[in-house]
């Protein structure tokens, strides 16, 4: 055979499982996104006691469908002096710098594209922080105010908060010794405990970050439409915008998956080394077939046939699913896909878990005003975030080297942290106590 | 890994195309930039010597010259705004104050 | 074979982007082709087995000096080309004198090839499978035998912030009498 094909054979050979992998993170995570949004929406209404999207399908479950239609049909509008080169690649560096992040992690211990990276969470990290260009380049190539304001402004953002979450990942490096990320994983299984209970500052710190890195309220200033239509994605119509919000999504996944992976044990069941609890392995099975049984119960509620219908195709989706699930205790020679199979549905919960945080408090809390915003990230998450790596090291070197159990070091460590946070937040209010009073003094009713 | 003489190729061929912009433009913008492609340029050859002899000195060298080679384009920067803030001009033609 | 086809893919990416880079009349274009320079040496760090120094590059180079740049390229941006009488002869030498350059270096380099012992040193590259973890030995380095200049380069860092700041500070006028 022709050696060039013997080689590309090879390859294929050896690397089919990423390349599969690849391709369905590809094509499946833009979906996701979208279903995500309508997650979103629907939990937005349910928080404002409305429905949400309830028309275009049953329950709006093809609203997102609906949506990429109409974005993908839209007339394609470039503004006229606008860079034609760098509008067009800056959505595109936004996507592909989500995408590509996404497939360095694990979802599970067996779903992943990459095998294993030596340098695993910085790399997620790093070329997550690629998207910034993409943000800034096309607020820059719109040619309009309120493109380049709002890419300046999130830009800004980004880069302040990437530095308290880049410490607050730290904090927890420092636990598990490794950038690898099934060894951080097996760190958490060998400490028999999450690393969010040795290291909790360093969880909502990260949190915090992670919040502004996506651009999520309360910190979306840059994109809000009641401040500057949408910052920098105003001059996107149609697809672009639709890649620009992609992005924003998928970005949302890759930093719930960090979050999971370092601070909430990743793959592992809660517990994973106490053995009268290995029951909690039935989980996943009990939890699916008690949803598909709750749409049961409701498809005997519906006012509509149809509806009716529907409820119980999605309870008949349920029970096949947990019938999966169910295959590797019943059938042995299926036994090796178990870990797979449960690890990827406790990363999955986890990963919803986290998102659903996001998505609670955006529809709770108001927006943060823009110098208040770099105020939190420079003055107090950011001194917040060194005192903390400082503290976990202070607390493994106490348990190391002078023996102390671990947990008394922890929480004495994590006590200390705290401290300083009240602290910190104590001078913020003195600070904008004094401001409000000096603006209060300086008026004068009777001057001139 | 290629053999050495590929990747010298590549830094030396880098290495010029940065002298060349140096030399050659006229806004000073480009010029730093330039001047990061020459830094590149010096990493790839110490990377590629770090592999070959199996010592990690050169690859703790070049992660210097990245650090390094942030601070200089800080400072350059500030210094160009600085001075734009007061020529209104960024074209090295023009930066010419000390002239006689 | 997929060591090959990697290098030269980076390698083509790298030099055409930077040829690209130099001849760009928008400077915006040329802060654009620099970043994908960069991603494309970061690759051939990677084929390299240094990893720790590809993630380096992503992160500070790509991802900080090149963010600063962009930044930097929309406060000072320019809307009139101004075409006044330049030095056309500068171009010419430039050109000139790089070529003679790469042809110095290039016989040197291919010269030495021919002498006994393969030339310049013996690629006794080490195998891959049996490197230690880069990142590992990096940080071991760093923190043991290059302890002193790592500490340099945090004090560097540390003035070239401040430096930063106070060059391109907002002076106020704040001179009256």
């Amino acid at each position: 055979m022709n050696p060039t094909a013997q080689a590309i054979l090879q390859f294929l050979q050896t690397y089919w499982v990423e390349l599969v992998c690849g391709v369905v993170i590809v094509a499946v995570v833009p979906l996701i996104a979208g279903y995500v949004v309508l997650v979103e929406r629907k939990l937005m209404a349910d928080m404002q006691a409305r429905l949400g999207p309830m028309r275009v399908g049953p329950h709006g479950l093809l609203q997102p469908i609906a949506d990429a239609v109409k974005l993908l049909i839209k007339e394609d509008i470039v503004p006229r002096d606008s860079d034609a080169f760098i509008f067009w690649f800056a959505p595109v560096i936004s996507m592909v710098a989500a995408l590509t992040s996404l497939g360095a992690l694990y979802f599970g211990p067996a779903f992943r594209v990459a095998n294993d990276i030596n340098v695993g969470i910085l790399f997620v990290v790093g070329v997550s922080s690629l998207g910034f260009l993409g943000i800034i380049l096309g607020g820059w190539a719109s040619n309009s105010h309120y493109s380049i304001l709002g890419a300046i402004r999130s830009t800004a953002q980004l880069v302040s908060y990437e530095t308290a979450g880049g410490l607050a990942i730290i904090s927890a490096l420092l636990l598990s010794g490794t950038l690898k990320i099934q060894a951080i994983v097996d760190a958490q299984s060998q400490y028999h405990v999450w690393f969010i209970f040795l290291a909790p500052v360093g969880f909502f710190t990260y949190l915090v970050a992670s919040i502004a890195e996506t651009n999520r309220a309360p910190f979306d200033l840059p994109e809000a439409e009641s401040e500057l239509v949408a910052g920098y994605m105003t001059e996107y119509s149609g697809f672009r915008w639709a890649l620009y919000f992609l992005g924003e999504y998928a970005n949302m996944i890759v930093v719930a998956s960090v979050a999971t992976t370092l601070f909430l044990g990743g793959w592992l069941r809660p517990f994973p080394n106490v053995h009268w609890l290995n029951w909690l392995d039935f989980l996943p099975v009990l939890l699916i077939t008690a949803v598909g049984a709750y749409c049961l119960y409701r498809a005997g509620k519906q006012p509509v046939k149809v509806q009716a219908g529907f409820m119980w195709a999605v309870a008949l989706g349920c029970f096949a699913v947990a019938l999966m699930f169910l295959a590797p205790w019943i059938f042995a020679p299926l036994r090796f896909a178990l870990p797979g199979l449960n690890g990827a549905f406790w990363f999955l919960l986890k990963i919803s878990g986290y998102i659903y945080i996001f998505m609670w408090l955006r529809f709770t809390l108001p927006r943060y005003r823009f110098d208040q915003l770099m105020h939190l990230g420079w003055y107090i998450l950011i001194p917040l975030a060194i005192v903390n790596v400082f503290s976990v090291g202070v607390a493994m070197l106490l348990e190391s080297e002078f023996g102390w159990n671990r947990w008394l070091a922890m929480m004495i460590t994590t006590a200390f942290t705290l401290a300083v946070s009240v602290y910190l937040v104590h001078l913020n209010d003195k600070r904008t106590a004094a401001a409000s009073s000096a603006t209060a003094v300086a008026t004068d009713s009777y001057a001139g | 890994m290629m053999s050495p003489a590929h990747y010298l190729f590549l830094s030396l061929a880098l290495f010029l195309i940065g002298c060349i912009g140096v030399v050659t433009r006229r806004n000073v913008i480009v010029v730093l930039m330039s001047i990061e492609l020459i830094l590149n340029a010096v990493n790839i050859n110490l990377v590629l010597f770090s592999r070959v002899f199996g010592d990690v000195a050169g690859q703790v060298f070049a992660l210097f010259i990245i650090a390094d080679a942030a601070a200089e384009a800080a400072v350059g920067l500030g210094i160009i705004i600085a001075f734009f803030r007061n020529r209104e001009t960024v074209l090295a033609d023009e930066m010419d104050l000390l002239k006689w | 074979m997929l060591d090959s086809i990697l290098f030269y893919f980076f390698a083509g990416v790298a030099v055409l982007s930077a040829a690209l880079m130099i001849t760009r009349r928008n400077v915006m274009h040329s802060a654009v082709f620099l970043v994908t320079t960069l991603l494309a040496i970061a690759g051939i760090f990677l084929q390299l087995h240094a990893e720790f120094l590809f993630v380096t590059q992503i992160i500070v180079y790509v991802g900080g000096i090149m963010v600063l740049f962009i930044f930097v390229i929309m406060l000072v941006r320019l809307d009139v080309a101004i075409h006044k009488m330049r030095f056309r002869l500068q171009k010419f030498v430039a050109v000139l004198v790089t070529v003679v350059l790469g042809l110095e270096l290039f016989v040197i380099l291919h010269s030495a090839g021919q002498l006994p012992g393969g030339g310049l040193f013996v690629p006794g590259s080490a195998n891959p499978d049996k490197l230690a973890p880069n990142s590992e030995k990096l940080a071991t380095s760093l923190f043991s035998n290059y302890l002193l200049p790592f500490e340099i380069a945090s004090v560097l860092l540390l003035v070239a912030m401040v430096g930063a700041v106070v060059m391109a500070k907002n002076r106020k006028r704040t001179d009256e009498p």
